[in-house]
């Protein structure tokens, strides 16, 4: 290492896709919610289909005041914003065939907080709100370890049940005028929910409203208890490392704890049971993930601290690598593996050169497994020292 | 080459012409001597690459693993080395295995292995190459390999020639009988431990040969790295006296073999009591003690050369002779008579004991006898690992005796007591594989040098008297070529065809041998599946990581001894007995837990603090080294200490069977229950009814397995490994 003269020292200016969960930490400046907005309508539609919660919000404002409007309010449960992942805003621009989407920057309040230690999210209008005039906004969040399993320990026989927790009206400090609300549940099997009228159920879908003209903050709790069979798979550690070699290569080595976070696995695995019966059986544990790597990925490898881990597949194209990995063995509620995934990517891919000579990669932050919860993600980059 | 010796009439402006136009070629020329040496350098360079690579059809059949079960407690000691240093390492106290009494790591192994594959990752690491220790420790087995093929080049030169050296190294580099142990991934103490055995014995011959202090000091040296790696340094410590006997014997003592023998064995020991598990053996232990009676002996055997001396006089001398000898004979048995009725000498081993008398094990010692790689060799199984090498053997004995030496006598020696060990072991063949490459190498390359000198004076006597040197030998060349037969030129071509046909075919069974027979990890299982393709069974590891992640971290796991190294180093959890066996009677309670009925077993369970029970099972894969087949020695080993076991209970007219017809104590025994449960539901083969266990071939006894004590915690995809959880006592009321 001594005997390498240093050249010129580079400069790796690292920018890294930073997913909007982190974008969020930046706060902003504080300012006191305003009534003079009224929400017109509000559309509220919940995804429960799989173990993260994804919840889609359309609505209409009204600025009823005497002075613009810059920014728009909304609110959360501190038990969301403590499982919040995501949020995401966009207001549409353009009519009919040119629609088109405009990201909106979204950020937190940390004060003053809303009654009852509500977390309020300020959404950044592109242009002021006049008086009088009205503004779609469309809200995307995603919330995680928001479905508690209930029964907390099941058998293998037995399907995986669990709680989702919300309210009937969105919580908001704004007056609604009108709202409604969907929740879409993986299977027809609901246990039960709670009724606020007007509501109904069809098929997979709990529907709840039109409520009318609530006031700022109005909360009304409800309980939905239904079957959820899809892997609770959830990464509790994840360290990622990024090297990168003036060889030309990037190399990315990525350690997982995984667990599943499901209901816990009670008394017996009887193998017999899941080979035979495997719609009945195990129906909540889950036997393989998929992770998606950047195209020409190359020397792949999957192993553990015992050696080679020999049941995956990958398959690449020109757009994507899919790499089809099965832990040793299926994972039931609460049973945990640990794995570490490895790759070799062409460094051009991720390096560009700026004209003032400085160079910058441009390389993805989060975990390349799809439907898993990361719950503490580490990266290392190390460069070299040209 | 051969165009240099090509007619003399146009050797001249051959050799002219091409110096003139590039005068540094001329420095290139090189004279016979040095292209001799050359192309020597170069064949032990290819057998040293060669040696290395035939092992690594293991890496690119599986994967970089370890192997087997000893090598998986190797690696686990080589990365606490590792990771803790040389210190803790050797005050390490295992309480993960032996529960409850653990094991002191530090104090019960021989650590040469380890150290050597820490010292090279220091070193590795050193020159910055970030290699990780599996890779080392997989690595380590055929590295020494390549280099005992050079050490027999070394020994081949010193007993016969070089060229008898360097057929020795090719032999060795590729034989199946030294491959079995040494693919990469078998990391074992016998990897370094045959290096270190040729090298001791290589540098002892030496010394013999020299009567130098500094071969022998050597040889020393070489022994303490043997002592340090695998217990069968007890063969040198009893082959080298045996030797020294032969020699005073044979009228062959000289003031040569006194300094060998007395530096190499006072050093020696000394450097071996350094090893904390041999400790003060070579002085107590009824093993070592025919080194030190001839050491004593030699001392006898000088003071009356010199008293000889002195006197001048054969008369007074025998007398004093008569005396002496009767003293020191007299005095030798005394001290060993007192010595072993006070318990000071320790007496023989049983493993010791068994390889003196083979059926020993058999009456006296189950666990010694139950391990499959003890069991007397099959004829089959010398043919496997030597290959033409069994009939060389023989031919190359011939040749020793005919050119009599004290290397050779050697030679002979050590390949005639390891050959009758090989017979009495199957792993043994290991020790007889250097001495029977080194004894078939003196052979082939006596054999072709006799043919190639026939071949050669004919054309030689044809150009008369060119070549200039070697003219004693040509001159016998061409006595014998006076008095030839008839197509003794063309007979000589013919054998020497057979003989190159003769080391191909050696050399390919060698690489098919160690292609398809040894290079199995064992730990992954590979299969041909019904289209042809390869089927992996990794059940093992998956069973282990399941251990490891989804059990408590001190959990303990019950499982018959061949899994316990493998349990703690890859599962990490704590096991009640492992393949060490040094506690007989622990391993009898294990056999007897697995022998008894599951109320009973559960009561035995429960002393140990067991929390889960492993077995091995391959009614469903057809793996025939399952529990179920070894589960006979749990019995035998169970009743060696426990009458209660009786081997007859699970027995039917002598038969064991585990089908309709089977003894109802075996239908009910925790092993066969833990082994069969819910396995009455499963249609293995097609055509075949429920509950048809593959691997013995019959629809099993009793399909209908209850558990009471214990419930079913996992069993791997192929049911080739089964673990159950103990039950918490029930609660009294």
């Amino acid at each position: 290492m001594e005997g390498i003269p240093p050249r010129r020292a580079l400069i790796l200016v690292l920018v890294l896709v930073v997913s909007s969960l982190f974008s969020v930490l930046a706060s902003s400046s504080s300012s006191s919610p305003s009534q003079d907005v009224r929400i017109l309508s509000v559309e509220r539609r919940i995804d429960l289909t799989s173990f993260i919660v994804r919840a889609f919000l359309a609505f209409k404002v009204e600025n009823t005041g005497a002075s613009d409007v810059s920014e728009i309010l909304i609110a959360f449960s501190p038990n969301e914003a403590q499982h919040l992942a995501i949020v995401k805003a966009s207001t549409t621009a353009g009519k009919r065939k040119k629609k088109a989407y405009l990201p909106l920057d979204v950020n937190p309040i940390e004060s003053p907080k809303g009654p009852n230690g509500a977390q309020l999210f300020s959404i950044a209008l592109p242009t002021p709100l006049k008086s009088g005039d009205t503004a779609a906004l469309e809200v995307l969040y995603v919330l995680t370890h928001s479905q508690e399993p209930f029964p907390a320990e099941i058998s293998q026989s037995e399907s995986q049940y669990v709680y989702y927790r919300d309210s009937a009206l969105l919580l908001s400090p704004y007056h609604i005028k009108e709202q409604r609300t969907f929740i879409k549940t993986p299977s027809s099997k609901v246990e039960s929910y709670t009724n606020v009228s007007p509501n109904n159920r069809v098929g997979t879908e709990l529907r709840y409203g039109p409520y009318h003209d609530r006031s700022p903050y109005s909360h009304s709790p409800i309980l939905v208890h239904f079957e959820n069979n899809n892997p609770f798979a959830v990464v509790e550690e994840l360290t990622r490392e990024v090297e990168i070699s003036h060889w030309g290569n990037v190399q990315i080595t990525e350690h997982y704890k995984l667990s599943h976070a499901g209901a816990h696995h009670k008394g017996v695995f009887s193998r017999v049971e899941y080979q035979a019966r495997p719609s009945i059986s195990g129906v909540s544990s889950f036997k393989s993930l998929l992770a998606r790597l950047p195209p020409r990925v190359h020397s792949v490898y999957y192993r553990d601290e015992i050696g080679n881990i020999s049941s995956s597949r990958l398959r690449s194209d020109s757009l994507k690598s899919e790499l089809e990995i099965e832990p040793r063995y299926p994972l039931f509620g609460g049973w945990k593996t640990t794995f570490v995934i490895g790759y070799g990517l062409p460094l051009q891919d991720f390096l560009f050169e700026s004209s003032d000579g400085q160079h910058y990669l441009n390389f993805t932050f989060g975990c390349p497994l799809l439907e898993t919860v990361v719950d503490r993600l580490t990266i290392k980059v190390s460069t070299l020292q040209f | 080459m051969g165009a240099i010796k090509a007619d003399p009439s146009s050797k001249a402006p051959i050799s002219s012409s091409p110096y003139s136009f590039f005068p540094f070629l001329k420095a290139l020329r090189l004279k016979t001597k040095q292209q001799e040496l050359l192309l020597r350098a170069s064949a032990l360079c290819l057998i040293y690459v060669l040696a290395f690579a035939i092992r690594l059809f293991s890496v690119l059949r599986y994967e970089s693993m370890i192997h087997e079960f000893d090598p998986y407690f190797n690696y686990r000691t080589t990365l606490f080395l590792t990771r803790n240093g040389a210190l803790e390492f050797w005050n390490w106290f295992d309480s993960e295995s032996w529960y409850p009494l653990g094991r002191i790591i530090g104090g019960t192994l021989f650590p040469g292995l380890m150290v050597t594959a820490a010292a090279i990752y220091k070193t590795l690491h050193f020159l910055r190459f970030a290699v990780h220790i599996r890779e080392v420790c997989v690595l380590t087995a055929p590295f020494f390999a390549s280099n005992t093929a050079i050490v027999a080049y070394f020994f081949g030169k010193e007993v016969w020639d070089s060229g008898a050296g360097l057929v020795a190294a090719a032999l060795i580099a590729v034989c199946p009988g030294y491959i079995s142990r040494s693919v990469a991934g078998s990391y074992d103490n016998e990897g370094v431990a045959i290096f270190a055995l040729l090298l001791t014995f290589y540098l002892f011959v030496k010394a013999v040969n020299t009567g130098s202090l500094a071969w022998a000091l050597a040889s020393a040296f070489g022994y303490f790295y043997m002592v340090s790696a695998w217990g069968g340094y007890v063969f040198i410590i009893n082959l080298l006296p045996l030797y020294a006997l032969v020699l005073l014997v044979t009228g062959r003592y000289s003031m040569r073999l006194y300094v060998a023998y007395n530096c190499m064995y006072v050093i020696g020991m000394l450097l071996a009591m350094q090893i904390r598990f041999v400790g003060f053996q070579h002085v107590q232990s009824g093993e070592h003690m025919a080194a030190m009676g001839v050491f004593f002996l030699m001392q006898v055997f000088y003071f009356l050369d010199w008293v000889k001396y002195l006197l001048n006089d054969p008369k007074q001398f025998h007398a004093f002779l008569r005396i002496t000898l009767t003293c020191a004979i007299s005095v030798g048995a005394l001290a060993l008579g007192v010595g072993t009725a006070s318990g000071y000498i320790s007496p023989w081993t049983g493993r010791f004991y068994s390889l003196l008398d083979p059926t020993y094990a058999k009456d006296h010692i189950p666990i010694i006898a139950s391990v499959s790689e003890h069991q007397p060799t099959a004829w089959s199984s010398f043919m496997f690992d030597f290959h033409i090498l069994l009939f060389l053997f023989p031919a190359g004995l011939y040749f020793c005796f005919k050119r009599l030496s004290d290397a050779t006598i050697f030679l002979v020696m050590y390949g005639l007591t390891s050959m009758y060990f090989a017979g009495v072991m199957v792993r043994l063949i290991l020790v007889a594989t250097p001495a029977v490459c080194l004894i078939s190498a003196i052979a082939i390359s006596a054999t072709i040098k006799n043919l190639t000198s026939l071949v050669r004076t004919k054309s030689k006597a044809l150009q008369s008297s060119v070549s200039k040197g070697a003219a004693s030998l040509k001159a016998s060349a061409k006595a014998s070529f006076d008095q030839a037969l008839p197509f003794q030129k063309n007979g000589a071509i013919a054998l020497l065809f057979g003989a190159f046909y003769l080391l191909s075919r050696y050399a390919i069974h060698c690489t098919w041998v160690t292609s398809e027979a040894y290079s199995s990890p064992s730990i992954v299982l590979a299969a041909r599946g019904a289209h042809g393709g390869r089927v992996i069974f990794d059940d093992y590891r998956e069973a282990y990581f399941w251990l490891r992640q989804n059990t408590p971290q001190d959990a303990k796991i019950m499982s018959w001894w061949d899994y316990g190294y493998q349990i703690t180093a890859m599962g990490n959890r704590t096991v009640i007995v492992d393949n060490n066996t040094w506690n007989n009677t622990h391993i009898a309670t294990v056999g007897r837990a697995m022998s008894s009925y599951e109320d009973e077993a559960y009561e035995i369970m429960q002393s140990l603090d067991v929390d889960y029970v492993l077995v091995v099972f391959g009614g469903v894969t057809g793996y025939s080294s399952d529990d179920i087949n070894k589960f006979l020695w749990m019995v035998r080993i169970g009743g060696g200490v426990f009458p209660v076991i009786k081997e007859p209970d699970y027995l039917v007219n002598g038969e064991y069977r585990v089908d309709k017809g089977a003894a109802p104590k075996m239908l009910n025994c925790l092993m066969y229950k833990l082994s069969y449960h819910r396995f009455g539901e499963l249609t293995t083969e097609y055509g075949k009814p429920p509950g048809y266990d593959r691997a013995r071939g019959v629809e099993i006894g009793n399909k209908d397995v209850k558990l009471e004590y214990l419930e079913e915690a996992f069993t791997t995809s192929n049911w080739i490994v089964r673990i159950y959880k103990v039950k918490p006592p029930k609660n009294r009321w």
